[in-house]
């Protein structure tokens, strides 16, 4: 089970950090990064693993939520199935 | 392998765009609570309702956490109530509306449609006193959501349940008065009524249905209107590839929400309704997507034109993005549910004769439109007729739902609140069809051959 995590808003010092570092306090191994800097606005876009996921997964979306309001950025973790069933027939 | 560009583009639909699930809707058939007690009768509907749909809330909130996509509300609907009610030596209908409303609020639900009655050719045992509690059992409840089916192109047109919806509908505005006349927004009077319908306030579990099953209908006119809005220069053609394209994205988060929540409930899948739902947010509406493809403002001369197209290529792009397709599927026009609409409206482009010519060529029908307090029964039975004669002939689902805001004109209007938003007060032709409506009847069948 795949989950995507976007995180959008403005650039500042660390976000991947804390991203990251919260994936691994709940067992999520990352698989890939894509980041991208357009002016001020900071586009990122992680695939992971959440097979092993020590916690439900809704309690990390709420997490995931909780930071990006912490950190004046709009994070979402969801299931990858979304992305499939829109985009891949 | 998913891009970015793809990612990105599913987020805006939901962030800033409002895609939604508008609603799960689970169905279920009360036929074997059937008994000749009342009291015996409600009980069984009661356990039934809240052993099926108990954890249909809980499952719908998981979901949408999971994949990240609203889903705004979940419902139940349930076989005909008149149905049950024939079986019961005592007919009081408002006591099975009671029951139905005590079992919503205990699954926590947002709607229960099924208060409902099937009278196309004629009134069955349990009819009748359905029709006449409809009043009664709207003002007493609060999630309760009444339907008649008074036509179909099978049977023609019941003219005496026409006539007696008309004097229903003024009669639930009267008895709901002191509370925004909501009554007749929760009634819908259908001709060739869908039996898997997940919308409300039609929505109700047809006999040929199973047990249980779940329902799943599809929102999204904002994403299609922004579509639309990206992509300049765009002949009709493309633009009619272009709505096909999202509504086959739209429909697809439907099948994906209806597959997931079938699986996790272990009832069986039924259909995804591909319909373009309106919210009264602004940027969540069907006017704003006709205008979008070229009108100054929707009901101006080519608005029937644009939404044809805008139905048939909706249908066309969510029928392959899903297994089974049903319900009402197509773009609504309610008119107290769209900011466009209601702008339109308000400044006299949109009025129901265009709105009744509209419904010819979209989905359901006259929706949520506020019409003066002393429109009088036969008017409004009238109104029910044309609409009901529209969807016989063109072998197609209609409905109404008109409210008569009692003791308001035009110029005045109505607040509904939430899904169901506000309307204004819209002007009707005020000629009699007096005598029409009172011949009482049958309209036959119409031919299904010589089309012209």
């Amino acid at each position: 089970m795949r989950a995507i995590i976007s995180v959008i808003g403005k650039d500042t010092v660390g976000i991947l950090a804390a991203v990251s570092a919260k994936c691994a306090d709940y067992n999520i191994n990352i698989l890939d990064v894509t980041q991208s800097v357009l002016q001020d606005m900071f586009v990122m876009v992680m695939m992971t693993e959440i097979s092993e996921i020590n916690c439900d997964f809704s309690k990390f979306v709420d997490e995931m939520a909780a930071l990006g309001n912490e950190k004046n950025l709009s994070i979402r973790a969801m299931h990858e199935d979304i992305f499939n069933a829109m985009h891949n027939i | 392998m998913l891009n970015t560009k793809d990612i990105l583009e599913t987020i805006t639909m939901i962030q800033d765009e409002h895609l939604d699930i508008r609603t799960i809707t689970m169905g279920i058939s009360l036929l074997d609570c059937c008994h000749s007690d009342i009291d015996v009768c409600c009980e069984k509907i009661y356990k039934k309702i809240t052993t099926y749909a108990k954890d249909l809330v809980k499952t719908g909130e998981q979901i949408e956490k999971e994949l990240g996509i609203p889903i705004i509300n979940k419902r139940i609907s349930v076989t005909p109530v008149a149905m049950v009610l024939a079986a019961c030596e005592n007919k009081d209908a408002v006591k099975i509306a009671l029951t139905l409303e005590k079992a919503a609020v205990a699954c926590g639900v947002n709607f229960l449609g099924g208060f409902s009655a099937l009278v196309q050719k004629g009134f069955a045992p349990g009819d009748r006193e359905l029709i006449e509690a409809i009043p009664e059992a709207l003002a007493v409840t609060q999630h309760v959501c009444s339907s008649v089916n008074i036509g179909s192109t099978k049977t023609g047109i019941n003219m005496d349940a026409v006539k007696l919806m008309g004097e229903t509908v003024v009669k639930a505005a009267e008895r709901t008065k002191d509370m925004n006349c909501i009554g007749p927004a929760k009634l819908v009077v259908f001709c060739n009524a869908p039996e898997d319908n997940p919308f409300m306030a039609g929505a109700f579990h047809g006999a040929g249905e199973p047990d249980c099953v779940i329902n799943v209908g599809v929102s999204g006119p904002g994403v299609v209107r922004a579509a639309l809005a990206k992509s300049k220069g765009l002949d009709l053609t493309q633009v009619a590839d272009l709505i096909k394209r999202t509504a086959f994205k739209i429909t697809r988060m439907g099948q994906l929400v209806g597959t997931e929540a079938s699986k996790r409930l272990g009832v069986p899948f039924g259909i995804v309704d591909l319909s373009l739902a309106p919210t009264p947010a602004v940027g969540d509406s069907v006017a704003y997507i006709l205008e979008e493809i070229g009108l100054e403002q929707c009901g101006c001369p080519g608005t029937t034109a644009a939404l044809a197209m805008l139905n048939d290529a909706v249908k066309k792009g969510g029928v392959m993005a899903s297994s089974h397709v049903g319900g009402l599927s197509g773009a609504f026009i309610p008119v107290s549910e769209d900011a466009g609409m209601i702008e339109a409206a308000r400044s006299g482009c949109l009025r129901l004769e265009k709105l009744e010519a509209m419904t010819a060529v979209c989905s359901v029908g006259l929706d949520m439109i506020v019409v003066p307090g002393d429109t009088t029964a036969a008017t409004i039975s009238a109104i029910i007729a044309d609409e009901a004669a529209i969807g016989m002939v063109n072998s197609k689902t209609t409905a109404v739902r008109v409210i008569p805001a009692i003791g308001q004109n035009v110029g005045d209007e109505l607040e509904f609140g939430g899904l169901l938003g506000s309307g204004p007060v819209m002007p009707v032709n005020t000629a009699s069809p007096e005598k029409f409506i009172s011949r009482g009847g049958r309209i036959p069948a119409p031919m299904q051959s010589l089309k012209n």
